[in-house]
């Protein structure tokens, strides 16, 4: 395949902001190992989880969920025209899981004994489930990444990672399958905490939902993003096609949620113009409704500004949703106030920063976006944008 | 057979010695802290007596009432910890070992009572809250905090027989409200209360369900052998299935073949 021996990575402005903002996170991340959680965030005894977890964590893996569904989709269902996309969206997904993993490291207080549940089992702790889940689950993809890496390094590994791949693609999407859910089931256990809006013994249900139909729209936004940057055409049939399977999912979601609502008599609670009932509100607005409306309406989901929108939707209803069940919902129990400090934005941003970094050397160096674009690789033109001009007149 | 101690809420003059005394047996910091707001735990206090202004029969009166961890039946916490840190003794006590510890504080969020408290200000904290002097116990004697209490306010005892003892006390007394907390709260509670004065009013969580937290969770969790089994081969039908079909389609596109 066409991947050339060198190692590039083009430095833009952006790239340099990123690089500081990772800087300056790392330096942040260590001053928080350093000297402790309270020194460097605004936790407290009635907030014990805060940024890291709610986003970092519980939000960061559910985006990640692009990697599972495209996997699914395409290797395991043999879809074959969602492929150009897949080694995109497992890569992100990847990396999303790394950050997760970073993330988690950052929260928790004993960090040093991070690896006591795999010996000490509480195993009747969800905590258990997404923690052995989500280790595992990295490691597999890393190794599922090992089938590209070796396209360009260590190549004589290339045929040994290529006759492990079905077995890696059956756990990978098996593994996630059952953590998604367990996340949900974390906050079962806030029963008669977490405000009725949310709390339902179907959470696991919700929240394996929602991060299968998120991944569609988070490769859709990327796609979109890189097709931007690198100027070349992205292919809108795919995602158009891609963007169905998530709402055909929300459409059941949407059932099952307002199923749910009504069998525990708190439909109610929805119009009450309170911040709970607004916020929900909101998140089904945004996150469910509009993205349905512009899914199944042709003329819409056939354009590439409709595309964006759902896109950014969903995924903006997923993170809102999160926030929501972490939050907004713990709220009224909780009491006291929270808001993030400085440090703990700086660090979740530096990760982000890391993780998009990252992403861009890899796809830069190995074979990961759509042939067409590699096809001048070999010949790498110096100019960014000749060459993006010549990927657009090849796609087109 | 598990112990538990029953909290008779008229009784309380508000001393404090309780209190005094948890920290001597713990070696637990003097600090100066208000506790006017919600149930005043923290790393340093593992029981406080919060004062209630309330009225009875159109009278303004005072009422104390002593919090601390209420060491439940099936614990929330032990079934929340995912390193085994916190377990729930043959005696009683539900106690907490730091060494098996991560710190990810899930113990905290999903206690019904709101009890465990973490020590912000250390580079490596501790969750803490009270023991129940689990040690003592274990040797047969009673918790630091009801030795010391001059008002009779605190009983130590099997769980079983300090409730009915409860029971005869607010049947045969109509002064006393008909509930004894902690029998069925979260599924039942070591500690026992009881009272002439609505436990909401006094500050407690009376909304709380009666079955057991764990068993929330459990029931999940009991699924998951079950999908992972079915969805795992499920999978490998699926994948097995369309490798199988384009190998066909393969052979049939080749040229030579008609
Ligand atoms: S009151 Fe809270 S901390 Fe104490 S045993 Fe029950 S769940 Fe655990
Ligand atoms: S903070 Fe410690 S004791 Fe609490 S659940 Fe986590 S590991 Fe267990």
């Amino acid at each position: 395949m066409a991947v050339s021996n060198r190692w590039r990575f083009t430095m833009t402005p952006t790239r340099y902001v990123l690089m500081v903002l990772g800087l300056v996170g790392v330096l942040l991340m260590v001053y928080r190992l350093v000297f402790g959680l309270g020194s460097s965030t605004n936790l407290n005894d009635e907030w014990p989880w805060g940024l890291w977890i709610g986003f970092d964590v519980l939000t960061g893996v559910a985006l990640a969920g692009g990697g599972y569904s495209t996997a699914l989709l395409v290797h395991i269902m043999g879809i074959k025209k969602f492929s150009p996309i897949a080694r995109s969206a497992m890569l992100t997904s990847l990396i999303g899981y790394l950050l997760v993993m970073a993330g988690l490291f950052m929260d928790i207080g004993r960090w040093f004994n991070f690896w006591r549940p795999f010996v000490s089992w509480g195993y009747h702790s969800v905590l258990f489930e997404v923690f052995w889940c989500v280790s595992l689950y990295t490691m597999i993809q890393l190794l599922e990444f090992g089938e590209v890496a070796t396209e360009k390094v260590q190549k004589r590994w290339h045929g040994f990672f290529k006759k492990i791949m079905p077995v890696l693609l059956i756990i990978g999407v098996l593994l996630p399958t059952l953590h998604q859910s367990s996340l949900g089931s974390l906050y079962v256990m806030e029963v008669g905490k977490l405000y009725p809006l949310w709390w339902s013994m179907l959470l696991p249900i919700f929240f394996l939902m929602s991060s299968f139909f998120v991944g569609p729209a988070m490769v859709t936004v990327e796609t979109m993003l890189g097709a931007r940057a690198h100027g070349h055409r992205p292919d809108l049939g795919v995602l158009q096609s891609l963007i169905k399977v998530s709402g055909y999912m929300m459409l059941v979601y949407l059932a099952l949620k307002v199923g749910d609502l009504v069998y525990r008599g708190a439909t109610g609670l929805v119009f009450t113009g309170n911040m709970e009932g607004n916020m929900f509100l909101l998140e089904m607005l945004i996150g469910v409704i509009i993205p349905i409306i512009i899914c199944f309406t042709p003329k819409l989901r056939n354009s590439v500004g409709g595309l964006v929108t759902f896109g950014v939707l969903v995924v903006a209803g997923v993170i809102i949703n999160r926030m929501n069940v972490v939050f907004t919902g713990m709220a009224d129990f909780m009491g006291g106030a929270y808001f993030p400090s400085v440090i703990e934005w700086l660090v979740s941003i530096g990760l982000l920063a890391i993780g998009v970094l990252g992403y861009l050397f890899i796809v830069e160096n190995f074979n990961v976006l759509p042939k067409h674009k590699h096809e001048h690789s070999h010949a790498p033109t110096p100019n960014v944008v000749v060459k993006g001009k010549k990927a657009v007149k090849y796609s087109a | 057979m598990s112990k538990g101690v029953l909290v008779d809420i008229t009784r309380c003059v508000g001393c404090g010695s309780c209190e005094v005394a948890c920290k001597m047996w713990n070696n637990l910091q003097y600090k100066q802290s208000v506790q006017d707001q919600g149930s005043g735990l923290d790393a340093e206090n593992w029981t406080v007596v919060n004062r209630v202004e309330t009225e009875k029969d159109n009278e303004p009166v005072w009422r104390f009432v002593k919090y601390q961890c209420l060491h439940c039946e099936e614990p929330a916490c032990v079934s929340a910890c995912f390193s085994k840190a916190i377990r729930k003794t043959k005696d009683g006590p539900v106690v907490y070992d730091v060494n098996l510890c991560v710190g990810c504080r899930y113990c905290m969020l999903v206690c019904p009572f709101n009890v465990p408290k973490y020590e912000w200000d250390k580079t490596f904290p501790q969750v803490r809250k009270c023991q129940m002097c689990a040690d003592r116990v274990h040797a047969g004697e009673s918790p630091a905090c009801v030795g010391v209490c001059p008002a009779g306010a605190l009983t130590y005892g099997e769980r079983n027989n300090l409730l009915a003892m409860a029971k005869e006390k607010i049947n045969g007394d109509s002064r006393y409200i008909k509930h004894v907390y902690g029998e069925k709260e979260a599924g039942g509670t070591s500690w026992l209360y009881i009272s002439d004065i609505p436990f909401e009013t006094l500050g407690f969580r009376t909304n709380i369900t009666t079955t057991p937290l764990p068993h929330y969770t459990e029931s999940i969790l009991g699924l998951t052998p079950a999908v992972g089994l079915g969805w795992g081969a499920l999978l490998t039908g699926m994948y097995v299935y369309n490798r199988r079909r384009n190998e066909i389609n393969r052979e049939e596109k080749k040229p030579g073949k008609k």
